[in-house]
């Protein structure tokens, strides 16, 4: 049976962009600071709510005191603050990843979590704190990138060989990777089921439990991430021109290339390492901020950090209440969240 | 082509007519019959090693007498209720998988459109989830429901992904979507579980035939027998469905009550194997594309099909309890090797098909 394959000017990708709606600099700066005070107001909620049983009241005077030790200083201060600000520098990084997939694939389904490279970073770290017992986070960082780098490179390589035609195709293979590695993933933990009983929350895609150096670490590598995509945003726009008239243009396209690259592991990985493997975050941010502000892609970055980083806090805040008292990883509501997103998607790119 | 003499009809090169006396006469495949004939040699050989291997060995000889009928004392308990239902269950439902998978891939006219990428796998989980978690967890509740959620699931997909037609990758993404979120929603129904339960619920989500005895063979056997016989005699008007509607239509087949039949077969194929052992994913992807890789024959035959897909399963539950130093559930195992499959698949098959 021939599988029915729509042809290349079915599929443009990335697809016609709806008019911008945001006219202007100034529109653009008022809807993201209005994102940054929604974030801060997602990332207030955050502290307020969970299980401990503290009121706001309690919150705020705890807040102001400082850490001091008391039991409600621990729940707001190493728990509540530490994952509210886990989730955001997550969140931001994925979605800062997921644009810069998309931009750099033209594959309006690409995300960082679809396409397995969280899955390969997942298996890399399962891999080397089941071998080496290693559970220190810094030490996630590399096996994570390096998971991360071979899953991109291998998806990338099946992507190209099937043909760049159809956006789906990348997909597939990134879903047929991360079945597989999920598979290993999952036989690993049944055979020493003690060791990778640890793991289980974070292989589920939790912000929960980090402590504060690891955050910092996580902020430096993941802002050098950021960094990277802010620097090549113009030279990557010029590049959807096509690699001629880039040339052209004087964009340097092999550089501009490995700098993206990079940036995504960097981004996608090191966000891993720190929250485990998260889907979905990078599929969905981006079509909202091209929504919004269109193709440029400074503009679509800074929104779709912005939003990814609200999208992970509110999901975490979810996760908590949703299965009161116990806890979901804030994982598993990006999933609920995201698939059907995809799958209205996958209609539209299809169309 | 040369020119057949007269009187006799050239049907290719693979292809013998068979004929008993005037009127009875049939043209067969004979790689189709060679592939059979493959299936079931490996498949004895498969459950020969089944019987032998284990905690407690027993001797290829010893596996013999037994089976016809030697008392040898407990060597008869491991072999007959404990290995025996096992392998007997990983070749009846590796044939109704491949069926199944066979029927779904026929009636979305997809080569990728198998129960388990378009998540009918997880919709019966979440049935059988909602079974054992809330519900006590009968068999006969848990298989209920397992049909219900993964005809749902099915139904689903296929309306979200309908636009004329469900041809193309459109489909699969749309199922996997669909799969992924309730993936996601059935991790959330066990975290709400208690312990106990939620045990029982992972291990059955992970596909197992580990603890498979007589009583769950042999009344499942029964109904799959019952749902195979439709679905071989539905097999003809199958391949005329697959030839487009009108020309189906032209040939005589009423489209829509033969569609509906042929899903419901494969729906309730996938379910009774699904509510019995949990999920195994990627045989009923895997076992239809095989056999016509093997068979070179443009249908997705049924037969072919539960051959190949009762080898595949047996096979990959062999290596579930022998590869590895512990008895690992067959669901992780044919992800793995299905998943490896599905990239190559994508990687050279469909592509060489699409030019």
């Amino acid at each position: 049976m021939p599988v029915d394959v729509p042809t290349r000017a079915a599929v443009r990708t990335p697809r016609r962009h709806p008019p911008a709606r945001l006219g202007g600099w100034a529109g653009r700066s008022a809807v993201l600071v209005a994102g940054l005070l929604l974030l801060v107001l997602v990332g207030a909620v955050s502290l307020l709510v969970g299980a401990g049983g503290l009121s706001a009241h309690a919150v705020i005077g705890t807040l102001r005191d400082g850490a001091d030790g008391s039991r409600s200083a621990i729940i707001v201060w190493d728990m509540r603050v530490t994952r509210t600000l886990v989730a955001a520098i997550v969140g931001t990084a994925l979605g800062i990843a997921g644009a810069l997939m998309q931009a750099m694939t033209r594959n309006p389904l690409a995300d960082p979590g679809l396409l397995g490279v969280t899955a390969g970073a997942g298996l890399a770290v399962v891999i080397t704190s089941g071998v080496f017992g290693v559970t220190a986070f810094l030490s996630n960082v590399w096996p994570a990138l390096l998971g991360a780098l071979v899953v991109s490179l291998a998806v990338y390589a099946i992507g190209f060989a099937a043909g760049r035609d159809s956006p789906t195709t990348l997909v597939l293979a990134g879903v047929a990777i991360t079945s597989a590695l999920t598979g290993v993933t999952t036989g690993l933990a049944l055979i020493d089921a003690t060791r990778f009983n640890t793991l289980r929350t974070w292989m589920a895609g939790s912000v929960q439990g980090r402590d504060m150096s690891a955050i910092a670490q996580t902020s430096v590598l993941i802002a050098i991430g950021v960094v990277v995509a802010f620097l090549i945003a113009r030279p990557l726009s010029q590049l959807a021109l096509g690699d001629d008239l880039a040339r052209a243009l004087g964009v340097r396209i092999g550089a501009t290339r490995i700098a993206g690259g990079a940036a995504i592991l960097l981004l996608a990985g090191v966000g891993t390492a720190a929250a485990g493997p998260i889907a979905f975050i990078g599929l969905m941010v981006p079509h909202l901020a091209r929504a919004l502000v269109g193709p440029d892609l400074r503009w679509a970055f800074a929104y779709s950090g912005v939003a990814g980083a609200i999208v992970l806090v509110a999901a975490d805040i979810a996760g908590r209440l949703v299965i009161w008292p116990a806890e979901a990883p804030a994982g598993l509501l990006t999933a609920i969240i995201g698939a059907p997103f995809l799958a209205v998607i996958a209609r539209g790119a299809m169309r | 082509m040369t020119a057949a003499p007269p009187g006799r009809v050239d049907f290719g090169p693979r292809r013998k007519p068979i004929r008993l006396g005037e009127r009875a006469s049939a043209v067969v495949n004979t790689r189709a019959v060679l592939l059979i004939l493959v299936s079931v040699i490996g498949c004895v050989l498969v459950t020969a090693a089944a019987m032998m291997l284990g905690d407690y060995p027993v001797p290829l000889d010893q596996v013999v007498q037994i089976l016809s009928g030697a008392d040898l004392g407990f060597a008869n308990t491991v072999v007959l209720q404990w290995r025996l239902p096992r392998a007997v269950a990983a070749i009846v439902f590796g044939a109704a998988l491949g069926i199944s998978g066979a029927i779904f891939q026929s009636v979305t006219r997809n080569v990728l459109g198998s129960p388990d990428v378009i998540g009918f796998n997880a919709g019966a989980f979440t049935g059988a989830i909602v079974s054992i978690g809330f519900l006590g967890g009968a068999q006969a509740t848990t298989t209920l429901l397992a049909l219900a959620g993964g005809g749902a699931a099915a139904f689903l997909v296929y309306a979200l992904a309908f636009r004329g037609g469900v041809s193309g990758t459109r489909f699969i993404v749309v199922g996997i979507a669909v799969s992924m979120a309730l993936t996601a929603f059935n991790t959330l129904l066990v975290l709400r579980m208690e312990q106990r339960v939620a045990t029982i619920a992972m291990t059955w989500g992970q596909g197992d035939l580990e603890n498979i005895r007589w009583q769950q063979v042999g009344p499942m056997c029964v109904i799959l027998a019952a749902v195979i016989a439709c679905a071989a005699a539905l097999g003809g008007r199958m391949h005329q469905l697959e030839l487009g509607d009108d020309a189906a239509r032209a040939t005589g087949v009423r489209i829509e009550p033969v569609r509906l039949a042929l899903i419901a077969v494969g729906v309730a194929l996938t379910a009774v194997v699904t509510s019995v052992c949990g999920p195994i994913a990627f045989i009923a992807l895997a076992a239809p594309h095989l056999a016509r890789l093997a068979a070179g024959s443009s249908g997705t035959g049924p037969t072919g099909a539960a051959a190949v897909g009762a080898l595949l399963l047996s096979t990959c539950d062999l290596a579930a309890q022998h590869l590895l130093t512990v008895d690992i559930p067959v669901g992780v195992v044919t992800v793995v090797v299905g998943g490896a499959y599905l990239v190559w698949l994508i990687t050279w098959k469909l592509r060489r098909t699409r030019v």
